[in-house]
């Protein structure tokens, strides 16, 4: 091989230095651990910064407003573990918190409408598997389709009006507590404990990641792809009905026009949290981090009083560094 | 039994000769108005190397997808072992014991190898929840792996850490491990150095020599001459040519697939 530019020193040193970062991020375990470092980082700028960042009451509060995310997170985490997307999943907690509303309205009772809030979000779920698998249209497409379908509908069936939620369960779901942690915290943390089993310690689990890492190989060697995909999206789907609930509960009625956050939230923590968008790589816990991550830093932009206007900015920027510092991983 | 039936009996296992593992009879695909496999019909006797030789779109990739599950053939049987078998999906093709070393090998990076041998093939517990067996699953794959004495340094790396030669290895392993009677290989080692190459065809004879059957398919034809028993044919979507391997050479071999050597047979009267 020829090299031309051994003399001139600059051109040679250069380009050496990135090549030296890269391979000393590679080969150190520092990318593993990024998230959890991030997490710290926040924690010790803020406490710092702040003398109110890291009182039992704020850390509370950071967590409650995680909650409703990391289930959210889980459920596209599962996804694009699969080398999808799914971008129908603020709409489809819209559609969950409104037949809440829909039972409300018609006497049906709250726990009817909780159920009917997982199983519309579910269903939901399932038909982008279905469309994506069956009808063969990328994630991208069907889940934007969807994406409108369920936030017109939950405009179609509530009216566009919030119908006022008063129940003792949602009520103790947003507000009460098991010693030190909020009830909804709690749940978030089940739905992330089960999350974990399900993806590392079951066969699905594994042919997720098989599927996302190689579809072609797997369909090869017998696993049955399109159910697996289907499976993905009804548990993404599920998760937003869950989610459509503890949002109901924290706001105290059921909202035809909220939750759009939750599709960029959402794919913005599982990407911090090291899932990889081209799929067969992934955690939940990563993810449960990334959610606690991305609230923190906005607990702590209002906190040294960093105008709301700013802080999509900041969050879209430390995605974006992730993402590139996850390129490159090994 | 009567003496007569035994000759009988004798008659018709001298006549069927050696023990087939796969018997294709007169089978046909098409697609629409292409006609993929034209009545081909082909065998592979248990214990033995049988190969697959022919140019571009003869049909070889056909067959090998009909006889994994892939696509169902348009007429023709398929007998698996004596058994006539329909196989409708790639996981019931592995269920009868059909499996393949895929051109692309199947495996997926971010897994560990133990993952990769029993993909598809998971042993779980709980019933219906499938919940995996991890520690069995990963003491298995390495009795395995040692019994083909295939060096690799840890049944937990993930595949994405292995060189070509290995992957080849962990995927051949797979292909032969579980309950294989008939291991499909398609161009196993197109895509590998000359010293993975043969560290894989030694693995290959070493397997042979244990009993295994494999069909392969192959455009390297010294890889074809050193490692098969037999060799089939094809053109056209029809086979051409049948040759024991001791008794054949790349010229003619070359000849019959180009088809300056005239089909000797699957011939048409039109022909
Ligand atoms: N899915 C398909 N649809 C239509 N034609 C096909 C399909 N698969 C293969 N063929 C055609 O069948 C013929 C045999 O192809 P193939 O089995 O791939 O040959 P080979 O593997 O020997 O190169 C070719 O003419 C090819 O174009
Ligand atoms: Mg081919």
């Amino acid at each position: 091989m020829t090299q031309p530019n051994v003399r001139s020193g600059t051109s040679v040193v250069a380009p050496l230095v990135p090549g030296q970062l890269a391979r000393f991020v590679q080969s150190s375990k520092l990318l593993d651990w990024a998230i959890v470092l991030a997490l710290l980082a926040v924690m010790a700028v803020g406490g710092i910064a702040s003398p109110h960042f890291l009182t039992v009451a704020n850390i509370t509060s950071i967590l409650v407003a995680s909650s409703i995310l990391v289930v959210v997170a889980i459920g596209q985490t599962f996804v694009i573990i699969t080398a999808g997307i799914d971008l129908s999943v603020g709409s489809l907690v819209q559609v969950s918190s409104v037949m809440i509303g829909v039972a409300v309205t018609y006497k049906l009772g709250v726990p009817a409408g909780m159920l009917m809030a997982v199983l519309v979000g579910a269903l939901f779920g399932m038909i982008n598997g279905l469309i994506v698998s069956k009808g063969k249209i990328s994630d991208f497409i069907a889940t934007l389709g969807m994406l409108s379908i369920a936030s017109g509908t939950a405009l179609v069936l509530s009216n566009g009006r919030p119908v006022s939620v008063i129940s003792p369960l949602l009520t103790s779901l947003a507000s009460g507590s098991i010693g030190p942690i909020p009830n909804i915290t709690l749940l978030a943390g089940i739905v992330a404990v089960l999350g974990h089993l399900v993806l590392f310690h079951t066969q699905f689990g594994t042919h997720l990641f098989a599927i996302g890492g190689n579809h072609e190989g797997s369909r090869n060697l017998g696993l049955k792809v399109g159910r697996i995909k289907v499976a993905a999206f009804m548990i993404s789907g599920l998760l937003a009905g869950i989610a459509g609930i503890m949002l109901t509960a924290r706001i105290g009625s059921a909202e035809p026009a909220t939750g759009s956050s939750y599709l960029l939230n959402s794919i913005a923590a599982s990407v911090l949290g090291g899932t990889s968008l081209f799929g067969g790589r992934g955690t939940i816990v990563g993810p449960v981090i990334g959610a606690l991550v991305l609230m923190a830093l906005l607990n702590l932009m209002t906190l040294l009083g960093i105008g709301v206007f700013y802080q999509p900015i900041v969050t879209g920027l430390v995605v974006i560094i992730f993402a590139i510092a996850y390129r490159f991983q090994k | 039994m009567t003496p007569a039936a035994s000759t009988a009996y004798d008659a018709a296992v001298s006549a069927a000769g050696p023990r087939k593992m796969l018997d294709v009879r007169n089978v046909r695909k098409h697609f629409g108005p292409v006609v993929a496999l034209d009545g081909v019909s082909i065998s592979v006797e248990a214990g033995k190397v049988a190969a697959i030789v022919g140019d571009n779109g003869a049909g070889k990739s056909t067959l090998v997808k009909i006889l994994t599950g892939v696509h169902q053939p348009t007429s023709g049987e398929i007998a698996f072992d004596g058994q006539p078998v329909v196989m409708h999906d790639p996981d019931e093709a592995r269920r009868v014991g059909v499996e393949t070393l895929f051109q692309d090998l199947a495996l997926v990076d971010d897994l560990t190898i133990w993952q990769n041998l029993f993909l598809g093939r998971e042993l779980t517990w709980g019933g219906p929840l499938r919940l995996t067996r991890k520690r069995a699953m990963a003491e298995r794959a390495r009795e395995m792996l040692s019994g083909l004495q295939i060096n690799i340094p840890s049944i937990e790396a993930r595949v994405r850490r292995l060189s070509g030669g290995q992957r080849q290895a962990v995927a051949i392993s797979r292909a032969v491990g579980w309950n294989a009677k008939l291991t499909i290989m398609d161009e196993p080692t197109a895509a590998l150095g000359v010293k993975e190459r043969t560290e894989v065809e030694n693995l290959i004879e070493r397997l042979r020599d244990q009993g295994r059957t494999f069909l392969l398919i192959s455009h390297n034809f010294d890889q074809v001459m050193r490692l098969s028993n037999e060799i089939w044919i094809m053109r056209n979507g029809r086979v051409v040519g049948h040759r024991r391997t001791a008794e054949t050479s790349g010229d003619e071999l070359v000849a019959l697939i180009t088809g300056a050597k005239p089909a000797e047979i699957g011939r048409k009267p039109s022909d």
